[in-house]
């Protein structure tokens, strides 16, 4: 698997993001995306972060943001099981003719029709990246006006050791 | 006890045991030093660029072992400060940098001297700080020391608002303060020692790559033991110059581009490399993929992102060198390796470094081989960058710990003179020598006022060439003579030294090296002295760029000359 799965636990603190950021601009990493909210514990954010591993050195790239003093600690969780997520809203355009056609598409990937209006619909998705993927691929012939992903969020299974 | 937060500032410093700071004034930190002369434990000197300061606090962190302290204004003065505080982040050089900014109510708003020095710095520091209320100084001042004087030390900047220096709060230091996300490993892995002590014990032809992590940690006694226990020849990167004594029979110099011949061939054949406080710079290891092709490597550093970026490492070791290796002695038996070490000294015989005694110009390595003569190597040597770095590092015979001051990462042309200042102000009862190119030396020359306003007695030798010599080398080389941009023109540096109140001397005649270096040592203050040397002298041995330490360019003019056999075609 080329793609790891880094999770940060980061100080909740103004310039975080940006700080983390720098560092993988002028070291060149390949991220393919970065995700960060608030965690369980005050004060700390959890930051999901998908490296390229197949141009990246992913060991390098969690040692870099480990020095960072606001990063907390830094886990690969790619090896171990986890559970990973991606929110998507996808503008689609529909006419009436097409409507219905789109709606079975919905149906069958569980995602949910959130706004309809007289020459588009946006649909809301959660699923891994490839169910999302799938569903775009599906929905590009009518047409996709926008579509806003959020990246991934993961956490690793429960009862797995230490993390 | 209610206090402004100019003087919290103050009060947060005299605690961490500051007794200088290098500095320029501005509007922004007015408040500040309006208060200074209150805190008399903390002695001001006043620089003519804020870059200076940085470069004085920086060689003055080297010397002594304390984290520097430079301070500037908002605006143009912070930014002043950025190549020196990105000398210091690529060095690993304790420096806390403060900086002056505009009142809260104008960040943002394209202030007048406003700039987000965070913003610019973070690449560039270990950990920045925005300080928005004074009753935060006191822990960020107590965090910023932490941070910047352990594990891997590194500069931190602290950006202070004006209404903040002005603001009241209640003074109480911390006694101490958590980082959650900070905690450098101080003690290596037993696991990994042991390992590592099995590998020493089998090596048939082992070295030991001394770095600047040696002098940061003091290891100076581990490493001797080390080498002496194991009988293992010590090679030193740049900046590990003066972590070994190089009279010491062990002690085959620096490596790599302009290393010692017989320090690029011992890495080059070596079965196993001891790597300590280094970090396998492109300027040490010539063209990585084909470097040390025989070798494990046992890599001790205390910084984990280092082992393993540029090569691989067979047993890596983190944690602080003295701890590890006063560890890993324990665990070695005495051992010798005497047809391995009967082979370097071969070498070392085969290929000395070379000194044009044919000819009657000035030539810049002798220069420097006098003064270590003439101060039998008592002195902390500042460098340059260029030719005159290269030569300070091969011609001076480095006896004493840490007695050798250069701009290693970053590389900063002009670094030679406001570090001087710094080392002499850390270490006033030691002579220091700043070795100069003409080049460099324009670029920081105003702080000739500094040395002079304070009496800082640095001596200065110029190797005056009338060229940007290494730049020069290059096109000589590389480019078939295309001389451009190098040749420059300088003042007459013994007038400008005079007009800023320094005696100096201009030296045209070899018979006249030595009696002007006895006068600079004579003299109780700082003093100038203008070589003008032989103009178009090259640095050798070299290591072209993509070559690897195998592949060494020799002197064309020696009788003896390193047969080169090139494993790969460079490309430049």
């Amino acid at each position: 698997m080329t793609k790891h799965t880094l999770v940060a636990l980061v100080e909740d603190r103004p310039g975080v993001l940006n700080r983390v950021a720098s560092l993988i601009r002028r070291r060149s990493f390949n991220i393919e995306s970065i995700a960060v909210g608030h965690s369980e514990m005050p004060g700390l954010s959890r930051m999901t972060i998908v490296v390229d591993g197949a141009t990246t050195a992913v060991e390098q790239v969690r040692k870099q943001l480990d020095k960072l003093i606001e990063v907390v600690k830094v886990t690969d969780i790619t090896q171990g099981r986890i559970i990973a997520r991606e929110l998507a809203l996808i503008k689609v355009h529909s006419t009436s003719t097409t409507r219905s056609e789109i709606m079975q598409i919905v149906d069958i990937f569980r995602a949910k029709i959130v706004d309809v209006a007289a020459d588009s619909m946006i649909i809301e998705a959660t699923g891994d990246e490839e169910k999302i993927d799938s569903l775009y691929n599906l929905l590009k012939k009518f047409g996709i006006k926008e579509l806003a992903r959020t990246g991934r969020i993961a956490l690793p299974r429960g009862g797995a050791a230490g993390e | 006890m209610k206090l402004n937060g100019a003087r919290i500032l103050c009060e947060s410093l005299v605690k961490e045991g500051v007794e200088v700071i290098f500095g320029f004034p501005g509007g922004s930190v007015l408040p500040l030093y309006d208060v200074l002369p209150q805190y008399p434990q903390l002695r001001h000197i006043l620089v003519r660029h804020e870059q200076g300061a940085a470069h004085a606090a920086d060689a003055y962190a080297r010397v002594t072992g304390k984290v520097g302290v430079c301070l500037a204004t908002s605006g143009p003065g912070a930014c002043n400060l950025v190549t020196g505080i990105a000398n210091a982040h690529l060095d690993s050089s304790p420096v806390v940098a403060i900086t002056g900014q505009v009142a809260k109510p104008f960040i943002g708003k394209d202030a007048f001297q406003e700039i987000d020095i965070t913003g610019i710095t973070v690449p560039i520091t270990k950990h920045n700080y925005l300080v928005l209320r004074a009753d935060e100084i006191a822990t960020v001042v107590k965090e910023a020391f932490l941070i910047s004087g352990t594990g891997r030390p590194g500069p931190v900047l602290l950006d202070i608002p004006r209404d903040v220096f002005i603001e009241e709060a209640n003074f109480e230091y911390p006694e101490k303060v958590e980082l959650r996300g900070y905690k450098p490993t101080v003690r290596g892995h037993a696991v990994q020692i042991k390992k590592a002590a099995k590998l020493i014990a089998e090596s048939q032809r082992p070295v030991i790559l001394a770095g600047r992590g040696v002098i940061i940690s003091g290891a100076y006694e581990e490493l001797k033991e080390l080498a002496e226990k194991v009988q293992i020849p010590v090679i030193t990167t740049l900046l590990g110059i003066s972590s070994f004594p190089e009279d010491h029979v062990l002690s085959l110099g620096m490596l790599g581009m302009h290393g010692t011949a017989c320090a690029n061939m011992a890495v080059d054949g070596t079965d196993l490399i001891i790597a300590i406080g280094m970090r396998f710079d492109d300027r040490a290891t010539g063209k990585v993929s084909g470097f040390a092709p025989h070798a494990n490597v046992i890599h001790i550093d205390v910084d984990p992102a280092e082992i393993g970026k540029n090569v691989r490492v067979t047993v890596p070791i983190v944690g602080e060198v003295k701890n590890v290796l006063r560890s890993l002695n324990k665990q070695l038996d005495n051992q010798t390796h005497l047809a391995w070490i009967e082979q370097i000294e071969e070498w070392r015989r085969a290929h000395p470094l070379h000194i044009d005694t044919d000819s009657d110009k000035i030539q810049p390595q002798y220069v420097v081989s006098k003064i270590c003569d003439v101060t039998k190597g008592n002195a902390i040597i500042v460098t340059g960058v260029g030719q005159n770095q290269m030569w300070a590092a091969q011609h001076f015979c480095y006896r004493k710990p840490n007695s050798f001051v250069s701009s290693g990462g970053l590389g900063t042309m002009g670094f030679e003179l406001p570090a001087a200042i710094g080392a002499k102000v850390g270490r006033p009862d030691d002579t220091v020598w700043a070795i100069a190119g003409d080049g460099g030396f324009q670029m920081t020359i105003q702080e000739l006022g500094t040395a002079v306003q304070d009496n800082i007695a640095v001596k200065i030798a110029i190797l005056n060439n009338g060229y940007l010599g290494m730049v020069r080398q290059w096109q000589d080389l590389f480019y078939e003579r295309r001389y451009v941009a190098t040749p420059l023109s300088s003042p007459d540096f013994v007038k400008v030294a005079e007009a800023y109140g320094m005696p100096g001397i201009r030296v045209t005649d070899k018979s006249k090296v030595v009696p002007a270096i006895q006068k600079a040592m004579k003299h109780k203050g700082p003093f100038l002295i203008d070589f003008m040397v032989e103009p178009e002298e090259n640095v050798y041995p070299m290591v072209a760029p993509g070559c690897t330490l195998a592949e060494i360019l020799d002197d064309p003019r020696k009788k003896v000359r390193i047969k080169v056999t090139p494993r790969a075609t460079s490309n430049l």
